[in-house]
């Protein structure tokens, strides 16, 4: 990409995408983290996340600010003003990647309470797809490499495969033993944060691919997460009751 | 009528006609190539805006729909330039005929050192004769239709250049339209305006275009933007890119329409 005659304007564009990149990097950092102390059964660890939340929404904030002065005193056009516009959609979505981390860690504080359960460690996997994801499509817009977000975009099903594969564990766990119930429904709704992460990068990369090609990224992509579906095997064997959701 | 002719008809209702087709247009001044191989559509009644840096050939582009350059020897175009379907460029169209249909308006407002009144009824007088009753009635109407009426009429013998640059630069629109020409031609009309003079004149752009198929030339992008329905964008005496001027200024095809829009060095 050739310089804008004013050199101020390169500077002012560079800065939101190293911003945006500072904010996907801490959003992930929180991420792991939150899995961490699931699995160390660290509350104090876990309130340090849900606090640092505070942090990401204050970038947010102040890449909100940055894109409406580029806005009033730049007039960005074309693949400036999309490249202004996308910042502002991705910065929305890092914030609430940060509060789905936090969202985690909240949970591990009352996880922790509750006796240890085997599945905890399927979060890790989970985590770790959501986490590459969230670096890989953060790398593809630092470059503005379009065919690399798209393959993220891709990749997704992956995390919705595991999120259901994990599901499914966490039921049977539930029907096997009661006790279970408590802490597998803290599970289950961490598990879906973190598969709702994976959707946020998804987002991220159709932004990318919006930047570098001027249009909407437009395949339909199957979605993996089939815990939804009339048809999933049902393991409570009580048979779907008409007009019941 | 037949269901051919129907469904032609419609189309015609629905697709905006060309006004003005420019076909394979070159323009050399001096040994200068200016304008290479131009070939763009006009919709009618609707604002297309030229844009591109200084010497890209914009100007000349519009100054040949009204063959200003006719009057200087040296100077050569040859293609088409069709004015509903009609080759303005060939001499038998008469220079008269194609001042009344195709009006222009120029960069620095230049109004003639007479009342307001007659700035505008001296440009009718030199093309028809009305009684004057009639003459009046076209003025005002004119004037109107510039949106100047109602700040001008206590002071119609008034001399022109006791306005306002912006008021001047609209009794020009209105001594331009007063000849009720087809086609408006704009060459920077509010590059020497300040802002609220400007925005006074891109809504009198609005509302002509209702009645008149108008072409601008602008530097001012945000103009462009602003008030025209297609940009079309040249470089070096090439047109470049034409299109909606919404995709022009969020997705443009070309790399170099991108680079100029966005202020990069080419």
């Amino acid at each position: 990409m050739i310089d804008h005659i004013i050199k101020s304007y390169d500077t002012e564009l560079a800065r939101l995408t190293s911003e945006i990149i500072g904010m996907g990097e801490l959003a992930g950092r929180q991420l792991l983290a939150a899995v961490d102390v699931v699995e160390r059964r660290d509350d104090r660890a876990a309130r340090h996340i849900v606090d640092n939340d505070g942090t990401i929404d204050a970038m947010e904030h102040a890449i909100s600010q940055d894109v409406v002065r580029l806005l009033a005193l730049r007039a960005p056009m074309a693949r400036d003003l999309r490249a202004v516009f996308a910042a502002l959609r991705i910065a929305a979505d890092i914030e609430r990647i940060g509060d789905y981390a936090a969202n985690v860690a909240k949970r591990a504080i009352a996880l922790a309470l509750a006796a240890p359960v085997a599945p905890a460690l399927g979060l890790r996997r989970l985590a770790d797809l959501a986490g590459a994801g969230l670096a890989e499509v953060l790398a593809a817009y630092r470059s503005m490499d379009a065919e690399r977000a798209f393959k993220v975009w891709q990749d997704d099903a992956r995390l919705d495969e595991a999120y259901t594969a994990l599901f499914r564990e966490l039921l049977t766990y539930m029907m096997e033993d009661p006790r279970a119930i408590t802490p597998c429904t803290h599970l289950l709704f961490m598990a879906k944060n973190i598969e709702r992460i994976g959707d946020h990068v998804t987002n991220i990369a159709e932004n990318v691919w919006f930047v570098v090609h001027g249009a909407e990224l437009a395949v339909p992509r199957d979605s993996r997460d089939t815990t939804a579906d009339p048809d999933w095997p049902q393991l409570g064997r009580t048979p779907p009751v008409e007009g019941s959701q | 009528m037949t269901e051919l002719a129907a469904a032609l008809h419609t189309a015609d209702t629905l697709a905006p006609r060309n006004h003005i087709e420019v076909r394979g247009l070159d323009f050399h001044y001096h040994g200068h190539h200016a304008l290479k191989n131009i070939t763009l559509d006009i919709p009618a009644r609707q604002v297309t805006a030229i844009i591109g840096p200084s010497g890209c050939g914009k100007s000349t582009l519009l100054r040949v729909f009204n063959r200003i350059y006719a009057m200087h020897p040296g100077l050569r175009a040859s293609g088409q330039v069709l004015l509903d379907g009609e080759n303005i460029l060939d001499p038998r169209y008469s220079l008269n005929r194609l001042r009344s249909k195709v009006g222009m308006v120029f960069q620095k407002p230049v109004p003639f050192p007479m009342t307001i009144f007659e700035n505008v009824a001296w440009a009718i007088r030199h093309h028809e004769r009305l009684g004057r009753s009639d003459l009046e009635r076209r003025v005002e109407e004119a004037l109107r239709s510039a949106a100047l009426w109602d700040e001008v009429k206590d002071k119609l013998k008034g001399s022109a250049l006791g306005l306002s640059g912006g008021q001047q630069q609209r009794l020009c629109i209105a001594r331009c339209i007063a000849l009720r020409p087809e086609v408006l031609l704009l060459d920077e009309p509010t590059s020497a305006l300040d802002p609220i003079a400007t925005g006074r004149i891109e809504q009198l752009i609005e509302e002509l275009k209702s009645e008149f198929t108008i072409v601008i030339v602008t530097h001012n992008m945000q103009q462009a933007a602003r008030i025209s329905d297609r940009t079309a964008f040249m470089y070096l005496g090439e047109l470049i890119e034409v299109d909606a001027t919404e995709k022009i200024f969020t997705a443009p095809a070309r790399k170099q329409t991108e680079d100029y829009i966005t202020g990069r060095y080419g």
